[in-house]
């Protein structure tokens, strides 16, 4: 994962403010545990440049059920860093920023570019994307790695409705090529010569090419007193058969000048890739394999709060803002077609009960511009 | 392509829209107080916004179209 930009909601017409932006991280369900730094830094350079550069880590304790069925739980760490430049010339910017994030067996590499314009008097402001990344799929214990390479092609627009009301549009499509699996991950086929168990297992085998599209309608409206709404909806399928809807629905209340509270709901539903199956009728039974249950038919629920408590211009000397925040996501997954073998160990192959697991998610930072 | 000829409709619209000499942007500049409020920004939680967008990628099989110009996951 990159996050080759961290302009969100870039005014075209103004330069990003010169930040440092820190979090802390937590994710934690389904036996895995995620937690670490994530650091951005951004500065001006005269009127017409900002440099940004960032530093994430991942460190990673993973006991998921796919690791408890067919291996034994294992740490590691992911180390995310990026250098960027943006410019801007009158009412256009133009970003560019190169990514590299590293793991014991696994090398992603990125380079984006963005143009931002606005226009009609500031009132709608038209994103153009491009990013090309290149992975190096590594596997513990072998020297050899394999390729995978993606293009990313990104539209964006966001519109001013009235005093009250913007909306936006945000089309992406993404192209893979090369090596897309994990190169641990087994599927299981049933095997009447496995009587311990009445199933085997077998590596996963993904085709070589994915093409997704993905396209997001959103909404934001201030209400009569000083509170905000926000609306969003996705749709999302690819050439794997996958087809997703993500509904979106955020509500932002401010206490006071300093005090400000937020609550979250989304929803989340997909359906399966063509060769996906939880149990698979023999060995080699088809040309492409998978069991990764986020290749399943499933959905997830999301529920969230969230506090950020503000000073602003004159409060610290040479700090135009500092913010803090705590944001709590509580995560419920539920899977159609991804049977817990871990805890269905005993019963008849195909009867095992249906996989499903919660996850909290814990995001605190401190945010300073100045 | 479904998506792409929407796409396609939607901005020739807005761009013949803008392009009528009697179209006039509507909300002045003096009228964006709101719009200025930091509770109407699209993306307010800056890094902390772009890791849950991490989180998602990592669990589901949707990407893209998150609302902020970023690069996708590389991750396997």
């Amino acid at each position: 994962m990159n996050f080759l930009t961290i302009s969100f909601n870039s005014l075209a017409g103004t330069l990003p403010v010169d930040t440092v932006d820190s979090l802390y991280h937590r994710y934690e369900g389904g036996g895995m545990t995620i937690d670490g730094p994530f650091i951005l830094v951004r500065k001006s350079v005269g009127n017409q440049f900002s440099l940004s550069g960032h530093y994430y880590v991942d460190s990673v304790s993973a006991a998921s059920v796919d690791v408890l069925a067919t291996a034994s739980a294992y740490t590691e760490e992911r180390t995310e860093v990026s250098a960027g430049v943006d410019y801007l010339n009158e009412k256009t910017l133009m970003s560019f920023k190169y990514t590299n994030s590293e793991e014991n067996d696994f090398t992603a590499n990125s380079a984006f570019f963005s143009v931002s314009q606005d226009f009609f008097g500031d009132l709608t402001n038209f994103t153009l994307g491009y990013a090309r990344g290149w992975d190096d799929v590594g596997q513990l214990g072998k020297s050899e790695t394999e390729d995978a390479d993606r293009h990313i092609y990104q539209v964006g627009m966001t519109q001013v409705l009235t005093k009250n009301a913007l909306i936006g549009v945000n089309l992406e499509t993404i192209t893979d090529e090369g090596f897309l699996q994990n190169p641990y991950r087994q599927v299981r086929f049933i095997d009447p010569g496995n009587t311990a168990r009445g199933y085997s297992y077998q590596l996963e085998s993904y085709p070589e090419t994915r093409t997704s599209t993905a396209m997001a309608f959103r909404g934001l409206y201030y209400l009569p007193y000083r509170a905000s709404i926000k609306g969003e909806y996705r749709y999302f399928n690819d050439s794997w058969g996958i087809e997703s809807h993500t509904y979106d629905l955020l509500y932002v209340h401010p206490l006071d000048d300093q005090w400000i509270v937020e609550g979250k709901f989304r929803y989340y539903s997909q359906t399966q890739a063509d060769f996906y199956q939880d149990l698979f009728p023999f060995k080699d039974s088809q040309t492409h394999l998978a069991r990764d249950k986020e290749l399943s038919n499933f959905s997830g629920t999301t529920f969230g709060a969230g506090i950020s408590y503000e000073l602003g211009q004159g409060a610290i000397t040479h700090i135009d803002r500092l913010k803090f925040t705590l944001l709590l996501d509580y995560i419920q997954f539920e899977y159609d077609n991804f049977r817990d073998v871990v805890a269905g160990e005993g019963l008849a192959v195909g009867t095992e009960p249906l996989y499903e697991f919660d996850a909290w998610v814990t995001r605190a930072s401190i945010t300073l511009e100045y | 392509m479904k998506l792409y000829l929407l796409m396609t409709i939607l901005l020739s619209s807005l761009f013949s829209l803008s392009g009528c000499a009697d179209l006039k942007p509507w909300v002045k500049p003096y009228e964006r107080n709101n719009l200025a409020d930091p509770i109407m920004s699209l993306g307010r939680h800056g890094v902390a916004g772009s890791y849950v967008h991490h989180v998602y990628q990592a669990r589901e099989s949707a990407r893209g179209a998150e609302g902020g110009a970023g690069g996708g996951c590389g991750c396997n």
